[in-house]
């Protein structure tokens, strides 16, 4: 009986050790080994950044890179409380007159300084999300009718080889001129290089939903189908209750590909549109050529490099709160 | 019976040809069948023999290349709810709860003729006529195989079907699940008189149920076989049957029918099985 007795701890202890090793693991896996690739890259590029001579004075490492950071965020706020002192001072002028002259109508001016950086990932942001979704409101219903009918699939099927392999730059003129040509008002809602770049965007985010969308409708169960023929459900009925739920993986594949290409695109939109965003902030710098400019793309690089990732994780938690597969591993 | 009776659903010359290519694939061929109001009837044969055809043919799903199915005397030429199908693989939507996956065959067939409390007493019996009450709001992949197929059923009941069509519903299940759900379908079947037509591969279960069984001969160009009355009384217990020489004789002429008369040879039979499977992909 001692016997079993020492069996049973000998077991127990096993377990014990086995599980603190498999939770030394996970924390190895999850945090350990992504902090020393990131510092192995840390001093990877601090080293070789010394050795880099540009125009413009040495390529940037890490430490100037953070320095530019802050920088930029005092410049924000430096901005920012201008900003509030104008319309303070603005205010009290009115007030003054209004005391004079009781029937004067007040004049309210927009403070005019320039756009911070923080305002620029603003405009970067709205203008990728309006390409996006009206990418989405497009390619979707498309990519539904590709899917159910193989003829509409055949008909369309060129245009999307075609079209998708399309850079950007080459839309962007034509974009451009279009928009010039159309979209004339007196008192315009949008700036013409916002239009641009979001229609650019547009016509990039389009492929990958409608493809994925189309491949997701085609590949819905026949039995799902036959039950929908069995109801005898209307088309519309169909496409909500049958198509819709069973196709959302594959649609929300399609619209993250779109969403992080449209990320990419934009950036170079905005270079060439000229819209205050962050691919014109890159620019300006650029043209700037002051000796902190390639800090301060540096920094661009790193805060679109984030935003992208953000962006996609943002389509992940959408997809969880909209799919119905709770259990489904989605990465 | 009489002949008056059994015109209620009436299958003539039924034959049907899947393009392949290799040429166009006879599954099917002259399909006589003639069944009466209430009638439960099985389909029994070999893999491969087109029963799921007939069955597929009858519900609307495909369309006959000869002859046609008649119910109460109306040409059968597209799927409808008044043929409901219980599939094989329950085929519920995975997105919704059992009691949403009945909700919606409920409110598509009497969307014009209940008000919404009265669907829901209609779901909500349907339910518990298959004895799924407790999992009414869980989903699909909450609930086991036998679970699933209840709810299945459940569904393809209410939507009133003049006939309920079954296609190897218990196929997937356990012995013992497979067992519950023929009691439980026996029960519904004498409380609501459907008529149904099941497709089956289990002798016992084919005598256990049906009134006649009918056998079908191999493909290609499979048509019915024999066909077999089943004149146990009922309500039927499996237990006493067991014992009972007037059962052991209907299985044994089932068993005789399948594995003397259209015994198959195996290394064909596969190939043809195959080459059926591929026309209906095709089709």
């Amino acid at each position: 009986m001692s016997k079993e007795a020492t069996m049973a701890k000998v077991t127990a202890l096993d377990f014990k050790k086995t599980l603190s090793s498999d939770f030394a693991k996970q924390i190895l896996t999850a945090v350990l080994l992504p902090f020393i690739g990131l510092i192995v890259f840390l001093l990877l590029w601090a080293s070789t950044a010394k050795n880099i001579d540009t125009s413009l004075g040495e390529f940037p490492g890490p430490a100037q890179v953070y320095s530019q950071a802050g920088t930029l965020i005092t410049e924000h706020f430096a901005e920012r409380e201008k900003a509030e002192a104008f319309y303070e001072r603005q205010r009290e002028r009115n007030e003054a007159r209004m005391k004079v002259d009781p029937t004067y109508q007040p004049k309210i001016r927009d403070y005019t300084g320039k756009a911070t950086f923080f305002d620029q990932i603003w405009t970067s942001l709205y203008t990728v999300m309006v390409g996006f979704i009206i990418a989405s409101v497009i390619a979707v219903p498309i990519g539904i009718a590709c899917g159910l009918s193989q003829k509409t699939y055949s008909a369309i099927n060129p245009l999307i080889q075609i079209f998708k392999p399309v850079s950007p730059l080459a839309w962007l003129p034509l974009v451009t001129m279009v928009v010039s040509a159309v979209y004339v008002t007196d008192d315009p809602m949008f700036s013409k290089s916002f239009l641009t770049s979001a229609l650019t965007v547009t016509l990039c985010c389009l492929w990958p939903t409608l493809i994925n969308t189309a491949v997701g409708v085609s590949n819905i169960s026949q039995d799902l189908v036959n039950v929908s023929r069995v109801l005898r459900l209307s088309k519309l009925a169909h496409v909500f209750k049958i198509v819709m739920p069973s196709s959302i993986p594959m649609i929300f594949t399609g619209l993250r590909l779109s969403l992080g290409i449209g990320w990419m695109v934009l950036i170079a939109a905005e270079m060439l549109a000229q819209n205050p965003g962050l691919g014109k902030f890159v620019w300006d710098e650029f043209q700037n050529g002051s000796s902190d400019s390639l800090a301060r793309i540096m920094v661009a690089v790193l805060v679109i490099g984030v935003i992208g990732f953000m962006l996609d994780r943002l389509m992940l938690m959408i997809q969880r709160f909209v799919s119905w597969d709770k259990n489904a591993v989605l990465r | 019976m009489n002949e008056l009776d059994k015109k209620h659903l009436e299958l003539t010359r039924v034959g049907i040809e899947f393009p392949t290519p290799k040429g166009p694939f006879c599954a099917l061929k002259d399909v006589d069948l003639k069944i009466a109001k209430g009638e439960f009837v099985s389909l029994i044969g070999h893999s491969g023999c087109g029963k799921s055809t007939v069955l597929n043919i009858v519900a609307g799903l495909y369309q006959a290349t000869s002859g046609g199915v008649l119910l109460d005397n109306k040409e059968v030429n597209e799927p409808g709810p008044e043929r409901a199908v219980v599939f094989q693989n329950h085929s519920l939507l995975p997105w919704l709860t059992a009691y949403e996956n009945v909700e919606l065959a409920v409110k598509q067939v009497f969307a014009k003729k209940m008000n919404k409390q009265e669907m829901k007493e209609w779901v909500n019996h349907n339910l518990e006529l298959v004895h799924m009450t407790h999992a009414a709001h869980k989903r699909p992949d909450e609930i086991s195989g036998g679970m699933k197929q209840r709810v299945g059923i459940a569904r393809a009941l209410a939507m009133q079907p003049k006939v309920l069509l079954m296609d190897e519903p218990f196929g997937a299940l356990d012995a013992l699940t497979r067992a519950h759900l023929q009691d439980s379908l026996m029960e519904i079947h004498a409380e609501l008189g459907n008529t149904v037509i099941m497709i089956t591969h289990d002798v016992d279960e084919a005598v256990l149920l049906s009134d006649r069984i009918v056998m079908m001969t191999n493909g290609p160009s499979a048509t019915v076989g024999e066909i077999l009355d089943v004149t146990l009384p009922r309500p039927r217990e499996r237990l006493a049957l067991a014992d009972n020489p007037e059962y052991n004789h209907y299985r044994h002429e089932v068993l005789t029918f399948l594995y003397e008369k259209q015994r198959k040879v195996e290394n064909v039979s596969t190939k043809k099985a195959s080459g059926s499977k591929k026309g209906k992909e095709v089709a």
